[in-house]
């Protein structure tokens, strides 16, 4: 286990470091680009206003490059399904690369049908790939905390109660890191701020979704924020009951003119326009890719009319911050449960492994995992 | 936070969602319940549910009137109800297989058209405020309701009185109980059961269109958690009463409305099943109303599920 | 089958000849029949999708090579057909007394979690053989506990089985995401919540040759056990004329709670064991994967095949077929997944309203019968 955990934080520092590419991982086994098939595998529908329709959107940049041709399959879901989707698209389409864009498609799936055809590529959106894994396989990811802590920074200016909401899907380690982002975000500027979150239980509910947002609000928070597949519903509900909020995954700006504050986007297309390039110069596609604001891979929404200049300024010295590699977990930091997660002084790097496996909540967040 | 007060924001939260939530419910069960009294089930109002709540929205979008959509919905929806019971009357049809495929057809093409209205903003229906008197926001919130509710609730009093006391409700209660009664009488019976499946088929859409139009008001394909599938269940539980449909629809808008409600006061060990409260009250509810040695009060006697 | 010689010499040649005819004539009704419901809605369908401007040969063509056309695609059918045939025999079973079951996703949920917890103390010491056979039965045992608790609830409560099951679906997901994401996760993987794997040493291997599970062929023995069971034993019989009439076979004194019971039982026992084998097989774990809409998919698989354990090999195989070329159609016809949702529930009310047609043609008769 340790000698993973060196040798992703070695990639990730070399990442941070600024270094070009990590191409020097990948292992060249593509066709030439004028002759290649792309397949894309998608977990629910490619217009989704969310986490589907933001990967849709970035990999169109891949159907630009000449040669290349991109078959999509939306809606397969995280069982043989997919394995089989996947090994279909190389059967019956003759793809030399494919593009798994959903968490749980990576085990055992993506890995036994990489092991199976080792001269198909493939890459898979999640920070999951380690160098015990094949060498045909990848990961690729933004990392989105990053921009929820700078939502988090705007946020904790915003709020009157010093209650902020949060609404999530479930207690995966994705997630729960952007809380605690989140949360650190608020609490740098307003350290009264306190994060009440709520779990549906369900990527995507949105009935349940409204309820959280209205208990939320009933409970007193006066600015939401999300994690689930589609924001729509929190942010409309938000908008409706006349407090503030923050996006997730796209921009919902449109959907709240006089609350929205900013929100946390992915940009896949700087990530696939990356794949583009390399694969219209025949290059080899890295392994790992993962970066957030300083190789552009994650952004904040525009301001909306939510956002008061005291937040603005705030938020954009925040996200320099970030950018230029100041790191978001500084302790004194506490778990939920009081046990010391930093000490005075500390602090974590924002590509730090662990906070890949967060399973905890920290102290000033509301809500319970189980 | 004080006990008291959590006490109040779960009490008040389980209220507005009984309200909020309940109104699909409402529609789908009373509408199923018309057509089990005549003595069909169609258990395809899944389907219906999700198609009327994409033609609704489509078409508030593209007119402008919310209160088109909500008809037009209401129109499919008896569209469908009139195939289901075009087809059932035939002989060997099992109209319960035929409920499960139309749900597969309904849901099918809801998706299919509604692609492209995932990402417009169409019209929502408008609420009338009944809490004005309140300075607790949560109590104004709580006390917007939809007209719709409203209706709903009027058209289980009218269903409940008119089952019972107009010469419609006769025939429609002779048909589901006995068909050679019915056709003793001089009742086309395929005819009546026909009808009472478009009027089902007619609500259930309703039921779609204020999921899609006003709560939570947005049209994506993971609208319907399975609202239109329970509110037939519902019916069996409500004894084909439409009061007590209206009564299950807001108990199970309430339960629905708990899991949320205690997370926001901090209670959240276990939510799981905080969230699935509606479905375990149901069941609890059913095994303690029930008794082995009665027939179900209610139950028409031609129904196919409860032979 | 002593008789057999006798027979033809105490028939007359031409008697024995229109005696075949007649049969055949009857059983060309069951071949006939749906070929013309599968045409018909391929008819349909082709209108569909010529309004949308699509080929319907480039349709036809796609779903026979995606589903059954290469020998890949033939194994990407059966692999999506064997979960069915387990969810099918769910509802089948409990048909024949007249019981609608349309909950036995919740068991398979269950029952798969149930193989997966067990295992989990198990792995570090119990040989494969061992640790697979106590996840079978701990799988087994928990989706027949399951459902037969629908029945029991149904006979000794009066509770209506169909909606107890739905209700219990709901209850048996917030069982495994409690599991899952509580008590039982692995820690060593956050982003997925799951229970601990069983190990890929452990893990079910496919049929020599194939890409396909041994799941499968347990599968088409399990429809041979339950019809010999419901065809031609005493507890067949009486589940028979039970799910004719209840009242008549209690007062026959037919001990109707029990066959509900047991039958409910084995329904469960069959959801049960798809869920294991998904585990087994597929997930190497219990997750929220698990929930994929095998016992609803199921339900239809049932009821297209009249709830007979042995139509139900076929039907499952041919909604294999479609869900496997669906893919391909996404991909190469620019068509939204939903489109094999459109196709599928025309097909099914098609072939659902054919029934009426049997014993309507006179074609189908021996001369003399009339119809």
């Amino acid at each position: 286990m340790s000698k993973f955990e060196i040798s992703r934080r070695s990639l990730l520092q070399s990442s941070a470091l600024g270094l070009a590419t990590l191409s020097t991982m990948g292992m060249s086994r593509l066709a030439h680009a004028s002759n290649l098939t792309v397949g894309i595998v998608y977990v629910g529908p490619r217009d989704d206003f969310g986490w589907n329709q933001a990967h849709a959107v970035g990999a169109a940049a891949l159907k630009d490059v000449p040669g290349v041709t991109v078959v999509e399959e939306e809606n397969v879901p995280e069982t043989i399904a997919v394995q089989k989707s996947m090994e279909s698209m190389i059967n019956l389409d003759g793809a030399q690369l494919i593009f798994a864009t959903s968490f749980g498609y990576y085990k055992p799936f993506v890995l036994d049908v990489a092991a199976k055809y080792p001269d198909v590529e493939f890459r898979h959106a999640a920070p999951l790939w380690t160098d015990s894994d094949p060498k045909n396989a990848g990961s690729y990811f933004g990392y989105l905390d990053q921009a929820h802590y700078v939502d988090g920074v705007a946020a904790g200016l915003s709020t009157n109660s010093n209650k902020l909401g949060f609404v999530a899907a479930k207690p995966i380690g994705t997630v729960l890191r952007n809380i605690n982002s989140f949360l650190l975000g608020a609490r740098k500027v307003n350290p009264e701020a306190t994060v009440q979150v709520i779990f549906t239980g369900e990527w995507s509910m949105p009935v349940r979704e409204a309820e959280a947002a209205n208990a939320l609000v009933d409970a007193g928070c006066d600015v939401l924020t999300c994690h689930v597949d589609g924001p729509k519903v929190v942010i409309e509900t938000a908008e409706s009951r006349g407090i503030k909020c923050c996006g997730h995954n796209a921009s919902q700006a449109p959907l709240a003119p006089n609350g929205f504050i900013t929100g946390a986007e992915y940009k896949w297309e700087t990530i696939y326009k990356g794949f583009a390039a390399n694969l219209a110069e025949d290059q080899a596609l890295p392994n790992f890719t993962g970066a957030g604001f300083d190789k552009d891979f994650v952004r904040n929404t525009p301001y909306g009319a939510g956002a008061s200049e005291a937040a603005i300024a705030a938020a954009d010295a925040a996200r320099a911050d970030v950018t230029a590699g100041k790191p978001i977990f500084v302790g004194p930091i506490n778990k939920q449960d009081s046990t010391p997660l930093l000490a005075a002084g500390a602090s974590l790097d924002n590509y730090e492994p662990s906070l890949d496996q967060t399973d905890y909540l920290i102290e000033g967040v509301v809500g319970s995992i189980t | 936070m004080s006990d008291d007060a959590g006490v109040t924001t779960v009490l008040l939260a389980m209220f507005a969602g009984a309200i909020r939530v309940s109104t699909p419910f409402l529609f789908v069960s009373l509408g199923e319940m018309l057509t089990e009294k005549s003595g069909r089930i169609n258990l395809g109002l899944e389907g219906t549910l999700v198609f009327g709540a994409m033609s609704g929205y489509a078409i508030s979008y593209h007119t402008g009137s919310p209160w088109l959509g909500v008809i037009v919905a209401g129109i499919c929806g008896s569209l469908f109800g009139a195939l289901h019971g075009y087809l059932c009357k035939l002989p060997k049809v099992n109209d319960i297989a035929i409920g499960i495929s139309l749900m597969l057809f309904g849901t099918g093409l809801a998706f299919f058209f509604g692609k492209a209205y995932i990402q417009p903003s169409a019209p929502r229906l408008p609420s009338i405020s009944f809490g004005v008197w309140s300075d607790h926001p949560a109590v104004r919130q709580a006390l917007e309701i939809n007209p719709l509710f409203l209706l709903g609730l009027a058209l289980a009093v009218f269903l409940w009185w008119a089952l019972k006391n107009t010469r419609y409700g006769l025939i429609i209660r002779t048909t589901g109980d006995s068909a050679p009664a019915a056709l003793a009488l001089g009742i086309n019976v395929n005819q009546v059961r026909l009808l009472s499946t478009m009027a089902g088929g007619f609500f259930a859409g309703i039921g779609g269109s204020f999921l899609s139009l006003y709560y939570p008001g947005s049209w994506t394909e993971g609208l319907s958690s399975g609202q239109g599938l329970m509110a037939v269940a519902l019916v069996i539980f409500a004894r084909w009463n439409p009061i007590y449909c209206f009564w299950a629809a807001v108990l199970f808008g309430a339960a629905g409305a708990l899991g949320p409600a205690l997370q926001s006061i901090g209670i959240s060990r276990g939510y799981h099943f905080f969230n699935a409260a509606p479905y375990i009250l149901t069941l609890f509810i059913m095994i303690v109303s029930t008794s082995p040695r009665r027939s179900l009060k209610g139950a028409p006697g031609e129904l196919s599920i409860t032979k | 089958m002593a008789e057999t010689t006798d027979t033809p010499g105490l028939m007359f040649r031409a008697e024995l000849l229109s005696e075949v005819r007649d049969q055949l004539r009857r059983s060309s009704e069951y071949i006939v029949i749906p070929i013309l419901a599968l045409l018909v809605s391929g008819l349909l369908f082709s209108l569909f999708l010529l309004t949308l401007g699509k080929s319907p040969a480039d349709f036809l063509s796609l779903v026979w090579r995606g589903g059954f056309g290469t020998s890949f695609s033939w194994q990407n059918t059966l692999v999506r057909a064997t979960p069915l045939i387990f969810t099918a025999l769910c509802v089948a079973i409990p048909a024949r007394l007249g019981l609608v079951i349309i909950g036995g996703e919740g068991a398979l949920v269950l029952g798969g979690f149930a193989s997966a917890a067990i295992a989990i103390p198990m792995v570090s010491w119990a040989p494969t053989y061992l640790l697979l056979g106590v996840m079978a039965l701990a799988g087994i045992l928990v989706g027949s506990l399951w459902i037969g608790a629908v029945g029991a609830l149904r006979h000794y409560r009066g509770v209506n089985e169909t909606i107890a099951s739905l209700l219990m679906f709901y209850i048996a997901v917030s069982i495994l995401n409690f599991f899952v994401e509580g008590a039982l996760r692995d820690p060593s993987d956050p982003n997925k919540p799951s229970t601990m794997p069983i190990g890929s040493d452990n893990m079910i291997g496919v049929i020599p040759g194939t890409d396909v599970h041994w799941g499968l062929i347990v599968g088409i023995a399990l429809c041979g056990i339950l019809f010999l069971l419901m065809n031609r034993t005493t507890f067949g019989f009486a589940a028979q004329i039970a799910g004719g009439n209840i009242r008549a076979a209690q007062a026959q004194g037919l001990p109707v709670g029990k066959l509900m019971v047991i039958s409910c039982a084995i329904a469960g026992a069959c959801a049960g064991l798809a869920g294991f084998f998904e585990v087994a097989a597929i997930h190497g774990k219990a997750n929220a994967s698990l929930i994929a809409g095998y016992g609803f998919t199921g339900i239809l698989v049932s009821f297209l095949a009249r709830h007979n354990p042995l139509v139900i090999i076929p039907v499952a195989i041919f909604l294999g077929g479609l869900a496997a070329s669906g893919g391909l159609i996404q991909r190469r016809m620019d068509l939204p997944d939903a489109t094999v949702l459109v196709l599928q529930g025309l097909l099914f009310i098609v072939i659902l309203v054919s029934e009426t047609f049997y014993g309507r043609f006179s074609i189908f008769r021996s001369k003399g019968e009339t119809a």
